[in-house]
């Protein structure tokens, strides 16, 4: 998987979290928090989406990591790759 | 004043310096020969409860009045959507795909619930928190008040509720069964989903209101409960206005259906228009539905002052408990509660134009009901009509109270009685004077309407609203 590609599966799971934005001009290096109206309960929606369509866990420590799409991409997609090899 | 020493002496009849026994007894456990002998002291006052409407009008209690509806049914909408159906005869009753159980017969809601709230709202909420947002929104604007505007901190919301939670909890549950059973998956919106004052609390997020939203649980009595403890605050000066009623989402859970079916209670018929027919000799069970229906309640003073239009004017209610089953009905505790609620509102049986009953179309519910308003209203009210509403849309549940008067509150204008529908062939034990069959009927006058509403583990609502005259 690609950053891209990792960026993307993020995207899909926000358009379904927040289904009122728009989300064609997200920035990648901008904290999703400053561009969309997401809460804190939106992140944990974050964190069970990858691990409900995923399998991928992300402890509390490192849900910093989840602040923007770069960032995402940074951090999970060596995990989603991970996955991949496994499997 | 324990309670198992009550004497009609001891009553508050007339503004003597004595409050009610709730507000000066210090109530203790009685043991069980003592309930007996309260048991029959209070069947003794049944003849005195002219009392309570000397008690409430030395009182001076404001006058309350209805001044906005808002609802959604399966067969409307609208108050003028619902209304023109239940005069048309049109049901709303229709086939819904339930979990684990395949196809069964619900009154199913089809408002926009996008119309008040966003995406993301319904996504994190509730059905019964959708249901409530638009019934309170709709009611607002047809009050004529405006959300922007209201004094948010003297808005109160009370909404009956027959149950909560449930929905969310089977959707969980079958949500973790996809992962093993591993509560890791288990969604951290469960508990806001699913604590009691949900439907109330989501309301109140949407309109921005700050001052009391919770519901009220208390069966399929809720609805009703929902506008007598409105009153209530309204009278104490708690709030300003009202938000009330009931709601229901209770289609959303197969338990709800599950349990019927096991209680033997749960409707079955080929056309699902047919499928719910209180009073009918082949009525077999309740057709589960959803809905909702919420009231703006002001003081009439404050009505008057701004030139709201007045629906109506509440009268005087009654609610007691059967405390003799779970789930069997109780006539002689039901005539004690139209009893009370008929003398809170100053009348007589005879002064009642029209009866909504609560009949569900169980076999034994509905002669019990019936037995209760021979009871009460005889052979010497002629100007009594009875009929039903859960005939057209099911049982909404906590709704059902809340939406079945609204259904009835045009007649004032119109002087028309909605009908009972589905009675082919009317059993005998419900055969009632007065009763509407399947065609609406012209009434010379209606001044009064009283609804029944009764609920599981025996708690008994009614409700009497009157024509408004200055």
């Amino acid at each position: 998987m690609t950053n891209d590609e990792c960026k993307k599966a993020v995207l899909d799971i926000i358009a379904d979290i927040a289904p009122d934005e728009d989300l064609s001009h997200v920035k990648p290096d901008v904290r999703l928090r400053d561009q969309l109206q997401l809460d804190s309960m939106d992140f944990l929606d974050i964190v069970m989406e990858l691990r409900k369509r995923h399998g991928i866990e992300v402890p509390e420590a490192d849900y910093i990591r989840l602040a923007s799409l770069d960032s995402c991409a940074e951090y999970l997609t060596p995990k989603f790759n991970a996955l991949a090899a496994k499997s | 004043m324990p309670i198992d020493q009550a004497v009609e002496n001891d009553r508050p009849v007339a503004c003597g310096g004595k409050l009610p026994h709730a507000m000066t007894s210090n109530v203790s456990r009685a043991s069980d020969d003592k309930n007996v002998h309260a048991d029959k002291a209070f069947i003794a006052f049944q003849p005195l409860l002219a009392s309570d409407f000397l008690f409430a009008q030395t009182l001076n209690l404001p006058r309350i009045v209805i001044t906005g509806i808002g609802l959604t049914a399966p067969n409307g909408n609208s108050l003028a959507e619902f209304r023109g159906n239940l005069l048309a005869g049109v049901a709303g009753i229709e086939w819904l795909e339930v979990r684990y159980m395949g196809r069964l017969l619900a009154g199913v809601c089809h408002f926009d619930a996008l119309k008040h709230q966003k995406k993301k709202e319904v996504r994190v909420g509730t059905r019964a928190g959708s249901i409530s947002i638009w019934c309170a929104r709709e009611a607002i604007a047809d009050s004529g008040l405006s959300v922007e505007t209201l004094a948010k901190d003297r808005v109160g919301i009370y909404i009956g509720c027959t149950e909560h939670g449930n929905v969310e909890t089977e959707n969980e549950i079958f949500a973790i069964s996809k992962f093993g059973y591993d509560t890791k998956y288990w969604s951290h919106y469960h508990n806001p989903r699913t604590v009691a004052n949900n439907p109330a609390g989501e309301a109140s997020l949407n309109l921005g209101v700050t001052g009391p939203a919770y519901t009220i649980g208390a069966a399929c009595a809720a609805g009703n409960l929902g506008l007598i403890h409105a009153t209530q605050m309204l009278r104490l000066g708690e709030v300003d206005l009202a938000v009330c009623g009931g709601v229901s989402e209770s289609i959303h859970t197969f338990g709800i259906f599950a349990g019927f079916k096991s209680q033997g209670a749960l409707a079955t018929h080929e056309t699902p228009a047919k499928a719910s027919r209180p009073f009918d000799r082949a009525r077999n069970g309740i057709v589960v539905s959803e809905g909702g229906c919420l009231y703006t309640l002001e003081r009439l003073d404050d009505a008057l002052r701004r030139g709201a239009r007045i629906y109506a004017e509440i009268a005087g209610y009654g609610v007691n408990s059967d405390a003799s089953d779970y789930v069997l009905p109780n006539p002689v505790r039901q005539a004690e509660c139209v009893r009370k609620s008929i003398a809170n509102a100053g009348l007589k049986p005879a002064d009642i134009h029209i009866v909504n009953t609560h009949a569900t179309a169980t076999p034994l519910g509905d002669i019990q009901e019936c037995e209760a308003i021979r009871a009460v209203f005889g052979e010497g009210c002629p100007d009594t009509f009875i009929n039903n509403t859960k005939s057209f849309i099911g049982h909404c549940m906590g709704a059902a109270g809340a939406l079945e008067l609204a259904g009835n509150l045009p007649s004032f204008d119109d002087l028309v009685v909605h009908p009972t529908i589905n009675v082919d062939d009317l059993d005998p034990a419900c055969a009632l004077p007065g009763l509407v069959l399947n065609r609406p009927a012209k009434a010379a006058r209606v001044d009064t309407i009283l609804n029944n509403s009764f609920g599981m583990l025996g708690i008994n609502s009614t409700l009497i609203v009157k024509r408004f005259v200055a």
